[in-house]
């Protein structure tokens, strides 16, 4: 029985980074039609900027909001010049249609390799805030602590704060209008590239979350090339995926999810299929509703 | 490559061999070594170019369809005795067998659902190494192809036995592809790339086209994994990370991924940078971090700018120039 | 002269669109653009609010360059497009498309009486307003767009093909309201319409394009007793 609920919570804690990240993928594939594989690099970079802030301030929460501006600074700074080169640029060929996809590929390269430059490649670490000892009831263990109560909690805030700014500000009526119909918003008098700007840097800071949070989930030890950023970028968009890349509601759902569906397979099944378990579970919902749980379906396939 | 005639495609490619003999005789050790690199990035490379150019799909694990090969190989090679030539035909059937399963899940996807499929089984299928003992974990298996033969005197070397059967494979492998693009099917592709709807009311079945440049182009993977495992002497899953498969998309990229022509010009690439910033670096004396991620840098960057300036590689953008000139609407 | 075209020419890759074509439109006057399909006339009106590049030739109005800087701006500055076909944002409310015409206003307690207005001249929208567009008639749609420009307080007017697809009743409820709605505000209004007798009908004059050139323009009186015209465009 503990077991079970043990299973549970890991998945949805887990399962609450999967779905920051696939936010911030699906913004910005709402925003722009592009699908940005540097997501997990950029969060990576926010998080390595929140391991330096703590050099000169105590606070992991400090370190947070640092690492959430910079994100969104980097996220902005990158469709800037990017982004808006690409789409201009934007030309007929076999390439055209993932020509963006690609420069984010190559984006993620160089962003990894100037990280490892910068702060090494072995581990760093940054002590979670909050305790991961387990709360315990009678005589057993949870495997919930008030570590992973907070990360449920500030995804839970974050995801009520971003649906009152999408639904019902000028800001989000912008950002939504821009990404439906970009030509009769700017009609409407919508400077449409300032808000695809706009999405981008929310998607970035909502990265940046998802970075710190992942590492507060775990011991506090990362580095490029540890095993659950490598997941984070995998995880990021097949969440999305799942979720149906057309709503934020979805890319949520999507995020919990995984989260929960890999965490039951790798307690009751096998541990080892880390990294086979997200794979197979795309698989399986591209063949059996490949528009997603929240997709409509036909319309727009890529 | 314009509208040749078979025979004096033959003709060609026999020359090149006897050219690609001549410098194998006339170079280093190191060289010789990088030259089998070469061939295995330009057999990748070759894949990439098939699936992606002329069918338009892309792929982002294809190093994990080299891996298979690799695998198919070094296991038929310590199993069942095999000779090298006959290992080399499982790492090809094999990828080619995993190449028609993805194809069946990728006919149905497009964009950035199939680069993101793709994407994840690069990442996943590796690990399924750590899964099976029989596939050797983390360590994993031998694959030596064993010395050159006696008869060819002891002055050639072990590498140089790499360089001339690469180099065969290769030229192989580019002729046998040649053919298949300019067949019927390499035209069906083309139409497919082109738009899917015309393609489909023209009668195209589109679905068995995309799984047949699957299954082919997997197949050419797979030699390029043999290769590979060929020249590193052993096959284990970090041999095929994530990063061989953004290699190969980067040199496919780089060589113009739309046609054949250039695809000398990303595998050079890949192999020469780390060696010309690995030269630098020692040259300003910067330190080591530095000399090991400077190439990365260098290779991104070269690959977020091509796709920017030159998305269908320059061999395809002097092309296009030229028929500009020419005519004149 | 407040609309004043001079020399346009535009051009879809080789083709053009649009050569050397010259009018002017003044305060307060409805100029409707007639002619068949494929002639320039939505052309004319995406190059006017900015959504598309001019290869040569002057658009200005009331001294604001219209050929430069993006649609957007133009907004700003009093241009308001309602285009073809898909005029309204079907993902979004209707209030929330009329909101979207005002967002860039800083005066909120003008943009909420502006609403105000278009909801008088409009009452099946206040009726919908928060319902989905989907649930909208074709002529409730059109009016939702020419709302739509309204609310972002317009000076000059570009509607394209308002009537289009509509039945003869809401025909002629379309072109009321846009005589009203031109009164009301004083606007100067270029209407691009297939309707050549409806649009002629309302308009103070009028410009016959052909093939991307202007083949004929004066009062609309005059075009509509023009016999050439009449034969082509007027069925009769």
């Amino acid at each position: 029985m503990f077991q079970l609920l043990n299973t549970l919570l890991i998945g949805i804690t887990s399962g609450a980074i999967y779905a920051l990240m696939a936010l911030s993928i699906v913004l910005v594939w709402r925003s722009t039609r592009v699908i940005n594989f540097a997501q997990a690099g950029q969060a990576l970079t926010s998080t390595f900027i929140g391991f330096q802030t703590l050099k000169y301030v105590d606070s992991f929460w400090v370190a947070l909001a640092v690492a959430m501006i910079a994100g969104a600074a980097i996220s902005a700074l990158i469709e800037i010049t990017l982004m808006r080169v690409l789409l201009k640029h934007s030309s007929s060929g076999a390439i055209a249609g993932v020509a963006p996809i690609i420069a984010t590929l190559g984006l993620l390269e160089v962003i990894q390799a100037t990280i490892t430059l910068i702060w090494g490649g072995a581990d760093s670490l940054i002590t979670p805030p909050l305790s991961n000892t387990g709360f315990t009831i009678g005589t057993n263990t949870l495997v919930f602590s008030p570590m992973k109560l907070a990360i449920i909690a500030i995804v839970g805030i974050l995801l009520v704060l971003l649906s009152l700014i999408v639904q019902k500000t000028s800001i989000g009526l912008s950002l939504r209008a821009a990404a439906f119909s970009p030509e009769l918003a700017r009609l409407a008098g919508v400077r449409v590239d300032a808000v695809r700007t706009a999405g981008w840097a929310l998607s970035g800071a909502t990265g940046a979350v998802a970075g710190l949070l992942l590492v507060a989930n775990g011991n506090g030890a990362f580095s490029t090339a540890s095993m659950e950023f490598s997941l984070l970028l995998i995880s990021g968009f097949i969440a999305a995926v799942i979720g149906g890349l057309e709503s934020l509601l979805g890319a949520v759902i999507g995020g919990l999810a995984l989260g929960i569906i890999t965490s039951f397979v790798l307690m009751y099944i096998s541990d080892s299929l880390f990294f086979i378990a997200p794979f197979v579970i795309l698989l399986l919902v591209l063949f059996i509703r490949p528009q997603g749980i929240l997709g409509k379906k036909g319309g727009r396939r890529a | 490559m314009h509208k040749l005639s078979n025979k004096v495609r033959i003709l060609i490619f026999i020359v090149l061999g006897f050219l690609i003999y001549l410098l194998s005789n006339n170079v280093d050790e190191l060289r010789v070594y990088q030259g089998a690199q070469v061939a295995v990035f330009v057999v990748g490379i070759a894949s990439i170019i098939l699936l992606t150019g002329y069918s338009g799909q892309v792929s982002l694990g294809q190093g994990a369809l080299l891996g298979v090969g690799g695998y198919a190989a070094a296991l038929s090679h310590l199993h069942w005795h095999l000779p090298i030539p006959a290992t080399f035909a499982i790492a090809i059937l094999a990828a080619a067998g995993a190449g028609a399963l993805l194809g069946i899940a990728a006919a149905r996807l497009s964009g950035p659902y199939l680069a993101g499929a793709t994407l994840a089984l690069a990442v996943g299928l590796p690990s399924i190494a750590n899964q099976f003992t029989v596939l050797g974990g983390e360590q994993g298996l031998f694959f030596d192809v064993g010395f050159p033969p006696a008869s060819f005197g002891e002055d050639f070397t072990q590498y140089k036995w790499f360089f001339w059967i690469a180099s065969l494979a290769t030229l192989i492998a580019i002729f046998w592809l040649q053919n298949v693009m300019r067949s019927r099917y390499g035209r069906t592709w083309k139409a497919i790339r082109g738009s899917e709807v015309a393609a489909e009311l023209a009668g195209v079945n589109i679905a068995r086209a995309k799984i047949l440049a699957f299954t082919l182009s997997a197949g050419v993977a797979g030699l390029a994994g043999a290769l590979l495992a060929m020249t590193i002497g052993t096959v284990s899953p970090s041999a095929f990370p994530l990063a061989l498969s953004f290699s190969l998309l980067t040199g496919a990229v780089l060589s113009g991924v739309t046609t054949l022509g250039g695809v000398m010009i990303g595998a050079v690439t890949l192999v020469a940078i780390p060696e010309i910033v690995g030269t630098i670096v020692n040259r300003i004396g910067a330190t080591e971090a530095v000399a090991s991620n400077l190439p990365h840098i260098v290779v991104g960057t070269l690959l977020i700018l091509t796709v920017v300036f030159v998305p269908n590689g320059p061999v395809e953008q002097m092309r296009s120039r030229r028929l500009k000139k020419g005519s004149s609407l | 002269m407040t609309l004043h075209v001079e020399n346009l020419t535009v051009h879809h890759g080789a083709i053009q669109a649009l050569t050397n074509v010259s009018f002017d439109v003044k305060e307060g006057e409805l100029t409707a653009v007639i002619g068949s399909n494929g002639a320039g006339k939505s052309t004319l009106l995406r190059t006017l609010s900015g959504l598309k590049s001019a290869s040569n030739g002057t658009a200005s109005w009331k001294g604001h360059n219209l050929l430069h800087g993006k649609a957007e701006s133009h907004v700003r500055h009093g241009v308001a497009h309602v285009s073809e076909g898909k005029s309204v944002i079907p993902e979004l409310t209707v209030e929330e498309n009329l909101d979207l015409g005002a967002l860039w206003r800083r005066n909120k307690n003008e943009s909420a009486s502006t609403k105000r207005e278009v909801f008088d001249l409009f009452p099946r929208l206040e009726e919908r307003r928060k319902q989905n567009t989907e649930t909208l008639s074709g002529g409730e749609r059109q009016m939702l767009a020419i709302g739509r420009a309204l609310m972002s307080k317009p000076e000059l007017l570009l509607l394209d093909e308002p009537s289009l697809g509509l039945a003869p009743l809401l025909v002629k409820q379309i072109f009321e309201a846009i005589v009203n709605v031109t009164k009301q505000y004083g606007l100067s209004v270029v209407l691009v319409e297939q309707n050549a007798m409806g649009a002629l009908a309302i308009a103070n004059s009028g410009i016959v394009l052909n093939l991307g050139t202007i083949a004929t323009t004066g009062s609309a009186q005059e075009l509509i007793s023009n016999p050439a015209v009449r034969a082509a465009y007027l069925g009769y």
